[in-house]
């Protein structure tokens, strides 16, 4: 199809302002930030002084920054695959567990689910510092009080503080992709999903062999989603956890260690390599997840 | 805020392709201080005389400005200015309260309309070190070494311990911290007298307390693993000083080799690692300071070390039948260098006088009146706190706290523990000691462990070539 005379100058003038928007806020950040990684910078100096590789030599030998990457490891594997387990769960029974219409109140549980994701993260944060309360006044420890078991530290051992963020992380996310995964749900066709019930399909089978393969496109998407969340945790980390990334260091992400060497360290180079690092990881991550999940589409 | 960023090629020209540099530079590159280069005037000078040493002419006018945070600024209404005006009732006085020091100070020093007198705090405090690094600030020297007011002897020698040297930047006395601050453990003496609890001198009686405070129901010792584990690296330190003397905190500031891992800090460490072990609820680690302390309000904790900061931070929380006491760390051992009455206190809350003040020996002249006794005393009567001037508060009805702050201080006498200032020069290394510290206190590592530990961040700092040293002698 041919563009109509004058239409792609038109068609341009109308993009133009968004690119050069993202030029300026993503593009040009990001251009800079590879730049400082090979300084010194410390946010004062206007002429910071060029020094190579040595901020990446320094951090592959950072023990924190691999400590920071092995938790960023676990939370790939864990948060992704436990959220989309439990958020295709509950989709699939508000959409099809009971019949085709779903659950009794099923919309209501639905605007339930999504909560978390209305919330802002400091309210979260400090939601969950009553939950996690280490003493008896805690909302856990304190429930634990009334069967007479001793207040657990969920934040203060080592060995539990990750897991017990990256349930707030789950928490935080499975509304948003119940929502989302209901919605792809609801749009698969109701003759193939009534054809499969007449040939006496069982609602296992069902799940798995029917709405899972259509379901596959929304599945990637939350995938990557999840995936790069994975590399952020910022937030919940730095409000919940013992001493910012604590205890002994069991609970810091990358992000929190850029925050602590730009702001509080004054490395804003070191910082910045950090960043680069984490870039790094995440494209790697998305690009591989698209790859290696790449199917036939099926059409409907 | 973009002359602070670095010359950056890539962006530059990324920028420029779009034409846009000029829109991303321009509006934003106001920065905090002009280029004005006008010398610093020496303003009017009177008649030097035995009650005018500094030689104040006294028709000039005067302008002070407050910051008028949890301090008021009723001391300067109401006991420094009229102090001035009755010396110099020809001087007019400008009185400026402000919240916020550095918006309404940065323009000003920028084109060059400064006052005589500031109280730079707050939390939009200016920065101290880069204004003596532009020259900006005055010299307070002759105000140290004028004669004091009623006194004998000059200024300096009617101040605490440690607090000329506390406002020295570069080599020079630009500040005039003027709020003296005690460290050390802070309980409810009204729960200590209704028990007949007395504080412990040494570590031995202090287990022994602090097991009684156990058997009583109350949690003994605390303090805030969450956010303030600094509160227990500095009574760590303190112990070491009290053992060794000074010299152990300095060598820790100037990073010196194996000074975490020498005998006294060792020892410290120990000592305050089997408190720890014995009497420390492993909850703290996970609660902030704000709730550990009205833990302690409401009755259920011992011992809480903190500064003089406490009882003022906690009066809504404060119970009328609570009474804050303050006692020194105990002594480790009977051949300790210090005595068990030492305690550390510091001077804070910086004055500054402008280089370009328009009235200058106005402005030393002003900081002379507070820190006579009369200044202080009346600043101690408005604010509650103790000042850096010896015995001013005296006698005054101060309140439990900075009463208990007052008599710790006379107890001590010379003894003072200095402050360190490795938390203000190497956040790095104070990071690393704060995580340490909760392994240490809540047993994860050991003594040992913990002094070699944060001696390995020392190290790694002093050899970090990125790092700034600094270095102090006293």
């Amino acid at each position: 199809m041919r563009m109509p005379r004058g239409g792609a100058r038109f068609v341009i003038s109308f993009l133009a302002l968004p690119i050069i928007i993202y030029v300026i806020f993503v593009i040009a950040p990001y251009l800079q930030a590879f730049y400082l990684a090979l300084t010194d910078w410390k946010g004062i100096t206007a002429s910071p002084k060029f020094v190579g590789f040595k901020n990446f030599e320094v951090l592959f030998s950072d023990s924190v920054f691999w400590k920071a990457v092995l938790h960023h490891g676990i939370l790939l594997l864990v948060l992704p695959l436990v959220t989309l387990i439990i958020a295709l769960f509950f989709a699939f029974l508000l959409n099809m567990g009971a019949g085709t219409k779903g659950v009794r109140g099923s919309r209501f549980y639905q605007a339930v689910f999504f909560f978390p994701q209305v919330l802002a993260v400091a309210v979260i944060g400090v939601l969950f510092q009553a939950m996690y309360r280490p003493d008896k006044g805690g909302v856990l420890n304190g429930l634990l009080d009334l069967v007479g078991v001793e207040p657990i530290g969920w934040l203060t051992k080592p060995n539990l503080a990750l897991w017990m963020l990256i349930a707030v992380l789950v928490w935080q996310a499975v509304g948003f992709y119940v929502v989302l995964f209901a919605a792809g749900m609801a749009s698969i066709p109701k003759e193939i999903v009534e054809a499969a019930q007449l040939d006496g399909c069982s609602k296992g089978r069902m799940f798995f062999q029917v709405t899972l393969p259509l379901l596959w496109d929304t599945m990637q998407v939350a995938w990557v989603y999840l995936g790069i969340a994975a590399f952020d945790g910022f937030a919940i980390v730095q409000v919940l956890s013992v001493d910012r990334g604590g205890p002994d260091g069991s609970t810091t992400v990358l992000p929190l260690e850029i925050w602590r060497n730009a702001f509080t360290f004054s490395k804003y180079g070191y910082a910045s390599a950090m960043g680069v690092a984490l870039f790094v990881l995440s494209l790697t991550f998305a690009v591989l997840t698209l790859r290696v999940t790449r199917r036939e589409r099926i059409e409907y | 805020m973009s002359a602070a960023l670095p010359q950056n090629p890539s962006r530059r020209s990324v920028l420029k392709g779009l034409g846009m540099a000029v829109l991303a530079a321009g509006p934003l590159s106001a920065c905090a201080f002009g280029s004005d280069d006008k010398p610093a005037n020496n303003g009017p000078t009177g008649t030097v005389s035995a009650n005018n040493p500094l030689g104040v002419a006294a028709n000039a006018p005067l302008e002070v400005v407050i910051f008028k945070g949890g301090l008021g600024d009723a001391y300067a209404t109401e006991v420094h200015e009229p102090m001035y005006k009755k010396a110099y009732p020809e001087a007019t006085i400008k009185h400026m309260p402000t919240q916020q020091i550095s918006q309404t100070m940065q323009p000003r020093f920028a084109s060059g309309d400064v006052p005589d007198v500031i109280a730079n705090s707050g939390s939009d405090v200016m920065d101290n070190g880069a204004l003596a690094s532009e020259g900006q600030l005055l010299d307070l020297t002759p105000l140290f070494d004028a004669p004091a007011i009623g006194g004998s002897g000059k200024v300096r020698d009617g101040l605490l311990p440690g607090t000329v040297e506390a406002g020295i930047l570069s080599g020079k006395p630009y500040l005039m911290k003027y709020i003296y601050t005690v460290y050390g453990l802070w309980y409810d003496q009204a729960l200590f007298e209704k028990n007949s609890w007395t504080p412990a001198t040494t570590f031995e009686e202090f287990d022994a307390l602090l097991g009684k405070i156990k058997a009583a129901g109350l949690k003994p010792y605390a303090y805030a693993g969450k956010n303030a584990s600094y509160y227990q690296y500095w009574m760590i330190a303190i112990t070491a000083a009290k053992i060794a003397g000074n010299q152990v905190l300095i060598d820790m500031d100037n990073l010196k080799e194996g000074v975490w891992t020498s005998e006294p800090v060792l020892k410290a460490a120990t000592a305050w690692a089997e408190i720890g072990k014995k009497y420390l609820d492993p909850s703290f680690e996970g609660l902030t300071h704000t709730e550990v302390q009205t833990a302690q309000n409401q009755g259920q904790i011992g011992f809480y070390p903190s500064g003089s900061w406490l009882e003022n931070e906690q009066k809504e929380q404060t119970p009328a039948t609570f009474k804050y006491g303050l006692t020194p760390t105990p002594s480790v051992t009977s051949s300790d260098k210090l005595p068990f009455g030492a305690v550390r206190a510091a001077a804070g809350e910086a004055y500054i006088i402008p280089a370009k003040a328009k009235n200058p020996q106005g402005g030393l002249e002003y900081m002379r009146m507070m820190l006579s006794k009369e200044g202080a005393r009346g600043f101690s009567e408005k604010t509650g706190n103790i000042t850096v001037v010896k015995g001013a508060a005296d006698g005054l009805p101060l309140s439990p706290g900075t009463k208990a702050s007052n008599d710790a201080l006379n107890k001590a006498g010379d003894n003072i523990i200095t402050y360190n200032l490795f938390e203000d020069w190497y956040k790095e290394f104070e990071t690393e000691l704060r995580a340490k510290t909760n392994a240490l206190m809540f047993g994860r590592i050991t003594p040992d462990q913990f002094c070699k530990d944060v001696q390995a961040k020392a190290d790694a700092v002093r050899n970090d070539s990125a790092v700034t040293k600094q270095n102090r002698t006293s």
